[in-house]
C-alpha cells in the first residue's frame, strides 16, 4: 500500500512538469491558433541553455536560472513570434503547423550537430534525500517539483484571472475580431503569450532536466505528453491542461509500475481515445461553436 | 496549346518508361520509392488537400498494406490479394477514424490520427507472433503472375509503375467526378456545402477512407521493395514526412503530390554530401518555404509551365488559369 503513495508523488511530480508544457501549448492555441509541434523542443533548448550557463559560464544557480528564462523568452518567445508567427498566422492553421514541425527538427538536429549527441548530466536542484512520513518514503526532489510547479501554475492562474493582461487573453481566446474591435492589440498579445509560453517551458525544462538528463531528442516524448495532456483535459481550458498533465503523469507512472513498461505510452492513448469518443472537447473543455 | 500538352505528356511517359533501363541498383530503388511515396501523397492530398481533413496516421495506414502482404504472402495468398486486403483494412480503419472527424474540429483530428499512428506502431512492435515485433519480417516475396515474374529490381519498378498509373488515373477520375466537386465544396465552406445539399457525413468519411486506402496500396508495394519491413518504417515521423510532402508540393493541386514526392525523396540524396547537416538544411528549407511559398512548390511549377508554353507556343496563347491552391482557414 505504501508504494501507492510513493508512486502518487512520483506521478504528480512528472505530471506537473507535463502540465506546464501543456498549459503553454493551450495558451498558444487559444490566442493564436498555433498548434505548436515544437513544444517539446521548447523544453529541451532551455535545458541546454541552462547547462551552458551553469557549466561553461559558471553562473551561480539562481543567476543561471534567471538567465535561462530570459534567453528562452527572447529566443523562443519573441523571435519565433516575429519571424514565423507574424507572417504565417494569416495563412490559416496548416502552414504554421508545418513551420513548427520544421522548427522542432531544426532545434533538435542543431543541438545534436553543433553541441552534442550525448546525454549531458544536470545537477539536481533539490536534494534527493528521502523523507519519511509515517511508513511512506517520499523523494524530497519530487515533492519540491510538485510544489514549485504549483506555485508557477498558481501564479499563472492569478495572472489570467486577475490582471488586465489575463482578461485580454481570455477575450482574444473567445473572439479575436471582437477583442480587436474592443481595442485589444491582438498581435502584441499573441507575442506576450509566446513569451509566457517560452518562460513556462524554461521552468519545465529546469525541473525535468535532472530527471531525464539533457539530450537533444528528449523533446519528442515531452512534446507528445503535452499534446496528450491538452487533449485529455480540453484544448480551451488552462485548468484542463493542468488536469490532463497530472493524469498523464499518474497513468504513466502507475502503468509502468503495475502493468507493463512496454505499453506505458499506450494507456495514456487509450484514455485519449475514450475522451475523444465520449467528450471530444476534453474533460474540462467547453464546446466551441462549430465551423 | 492542347497539342503541345499532349506532346509534353507523351515525352514524359516515354522518359519514365525508358530511363529505368539506364539506372543502377540504388537509383532504381530510389525511383521505385518515389513512386510509392507518390501513391501515399496522392492519398493524403485527397484527404487533406481536397477535403481539408488533416491526417497524421498515414504511415499507420501504410503499415496495414505492408504487413498484409508480408503476413499473407507465405500463406499462399497472391500479392494482389494481400494488397487488396491491406487497402480494404486501411479503408475500414479510415472510416472508423473518420467518425470523430464528423464531430470535432481540425486540431482534434490531428490529435486522434497522431494517437492512432502511435497505437498502430506499438501494436506492430509488440504483437511478435504476428508481426515479428521489432525484428520485422524479412524475405517478402515479390509478385508473380504465372510465368511472368517481377523478381528483379527493374521488373519490380515497372510493376510499381503499373499500380502508380492506376492510382493516378483513379484519383483523377474521383476528383473530376461528382465526388471531387463535393470534396472541394466541403473544403471551401462546410456550411455552404451542406446547405446546397452535399451530404457532409458521407463525403467526409469517404475522403478520409479513400485516402487511407491509397496509403494501404502504397504500403503493400513498399513491403517487397527491400523485401524487409519493421515497425520503424511506420512511425509518426513518417506520417509527418508525408504531411510535409503534400504541403510542400501544394495542397489541393493535382500536380502537388508529384512535386512533393520527388523533392522529399531526392533532396536527402542531393544533400548527402553534407552528412549530419542534412536534417538541419532540410528543416531550414521547410521553414523558409512556408514563409515565402506557403502554397507549395506548385507555384514554381506553374511559373515554369507558363514560361515554357510562352516560349514554345508563343505569347498569343495565354495559359489556362491555374486552379488556386488550398489554404485552410482556421475555423
Amino acid at each position: 500500500m505504501t508504494d501507492v503513495f510513493q508512486l502518487l508523488v512520483a506521478g504528480l511530480s512528472i505530471g506537473s512538469i507535463y502540465a506546464m508544457a501543456a498549459i503553454g501549448f493551450v495558451l498558444l492555441w487559444q490566442t493564436s491558433n498555433t498548434i505548436n509541434f515544437a513544444q517539446g523542443e521548447f523544453v529541451v533548448l532551455p535545458a541546454f541553455v541552462m547547462v551552458l550557463f551553469l557549466t561553461v559560464f559558471r553562473f551561480p544557480f539562481a543567476a543561471a536560472f534567471v538567465a535561462t528564462v530570459i534567453v528562452s523568452t527572447l529566443l523562443l518567445g519573441l523571435l519565433v513570434k516575429k519571424a514565423l508567427v507574424d507572417r504565417l498566422i494569416k495563412m490559416g492553421v496548416l502552414p504554421l503547423v508545418i513551420a513548427t514541425i520544421g522548427l522542432s527538427m531544426l532545434i533538435r538536429y542543431s543541438l545534436q550537430q553543433f553541441w552534442t549527441p550525448l546525454a549531458l548530466p544536470f545537477p539536481p536542484i533539490f536534494s534527493r534525500q528521502p523523507i519519511r512520513v509515517g511508513g511512506v518514503i517520499f523523494s524530497f526532489e519530487e515533492v519540491m517539483n510538485v510544489l514549485f510547479a504549483a506555485v508557477v501554475i498558481g501564479g499563472l492562474q492569478l495572472l489570467i484571472r486577475r490582471t488586465k493582461l489575463g482578461w485580454a487573453m481570455q477575450a482574444v481566446a473567445q473572439n479575436r475580431d471582437l477583442a480587436s474591435i474592443l481595442g485589444i492589440n491582438v498581435s502584441r498579445l499573441v507575442g506576450l503569450t509566446f513569451m509566457l509560453n517560452a518562460a513556462l517551458t524554461a521552468v519545465a525544462a529546469i525541473l525535468i532536466a535532472p530527471v531525464y538528463l539533457v539530450k537533444y531528442d528528449i523533446g519528442i516524448g515531452i512534446g507528445l505528453k503535452a499534446f496528450y495532456a491538452a487533449i485529455i483535459g480540453g484544448f480551451n481550458q488552462v485548468r484542463g491542461a493542468l488536469l490532463g498533465g497530472l493524469l498523464v503523469g499518474l497513468v504513466e507512472t502507475y502503468s509502468a509500475a503495475y502493468i507493463s513498461n512496454q505499453f506505458r505510452d499506450a494507456f495514456a492513448l487509450i484514455i485519449i481515445i475514450g475522451v475523444l469518443l465520449l467528450k471530444p472537447e476534453g474533460l474540462l473543455g467547453v464546446k466551441e461553436e462549430w465551423a | 496549346m492542347g497539342r503541345w500538352r499532349t506532346r509534353a505528356l507523351l515525352a514524359g511517359a516515354v522518359a519514365v518508361l525508358v530511363f529505368p533501363v539506364l539506372l543502377e541498383q540504388y537509383k532504381l530503388y530510389l525511383a521505385s520509392l518515389t513512386l510509392v511515396y507518390l501513391i501515399m501523397a496522392i492519398g493524403l492530398n485527397l484527404t487533406l488537400g481536397y477535403a481539408g481533413q488533416i491526417s497524421l496516421a498515414h504511415a499507420g495506414f501504410m503499415s496495414f498494406g505492408a504487413y498484409a502482404v508480408a503476413i499473407l504472402g507465405p500463406l499462399g495468398v497472391p500479392f494482389e490479394g494481400g494488397l487488396l486486403i491491406g487497402a480494404l483494412f486501411a479503408f475500414f480503419w479510415g472510416i472508423v477514424l473518420g467518425f470523430p472527424a464528423l464531430k470535432v474540429k481540425h486540431h482534434y483530428l490531428a490529435m486522434v490520427t497522431l494517437g492512432f499512428n502511435i497505437i498502430v506502431f506499438l501494436v506492430i512492435r509488440n504483437w511478435e507472433s504476428l508481426t515479428g515485433g521489432s525484428f520485422g519480417i524479412s524475405g517478402i516475396a515479390r509478385p508473380q503472375w504465372g510465368p511472368l515474374r517481377f523478381q528483379s529490381d527493374r521488373e519490380y519498378f515497372y510493376y510499381i509503375l503499373g499500380w502508380t498509373v492506376l492510382v493516378v488515373a483513379s484519383a483523377h477520375w474521383i476528383l473530376h467526378s461528382r465526388w471531387g466537386r463535393a470534396f472541394r465544396a466541403i473544403r471551401e465552406n462546410e456550411m455552404r456545402a451542406e446547405v446546397v445539399g452535399v451530404s457532409l457525413r458521407n463525403y467526409k468519411l469517404m475522403a478520409f477512407a479513400i485516402g487511407s486506402a491509397y496509403a494501404g496500396v502504397g504500403g503493400a508495394l513498399f513491403a517487397p521493395l527491400l523485401t524487409y519491413i519493421d515497425p520503424g518504417a511506420f512511425t509518426l515521423d513518417r506520417s509527418i514526412q508525408f504531411l510535409m510532402m503534400v504541403v510542400m508540393g501544394g495542397l489541393g493541386r493535382f500536380e502537388g503530390p508529384f512535386i512533393g514526392a520527388v523533392v522529399v525523396t531526392l533532396l536527402p540524396e542531393l544533400l548527402r554530401a553534407s552528412e549530419g547537416f542534412y536534417l538541419i538544411i532540410f528543416s531550414l528549407a521547410v521553414i523558409l518555404m512556408m514563409l515565402f511559398m506557403p502554397k507549395g512548390l506548385v507555384g514554381v511549377w506553374d511559373w515554369l509551365v507558363c514560361w515554357i508554353t510562352r516560349r514554345v507556343v508563343g505569347p498569343a496563347d495565354p495559359p489556362a488559369p491555374a486552379e488556386p491552391a488550398a489554404v485552410l482557414e482556421p475555423k
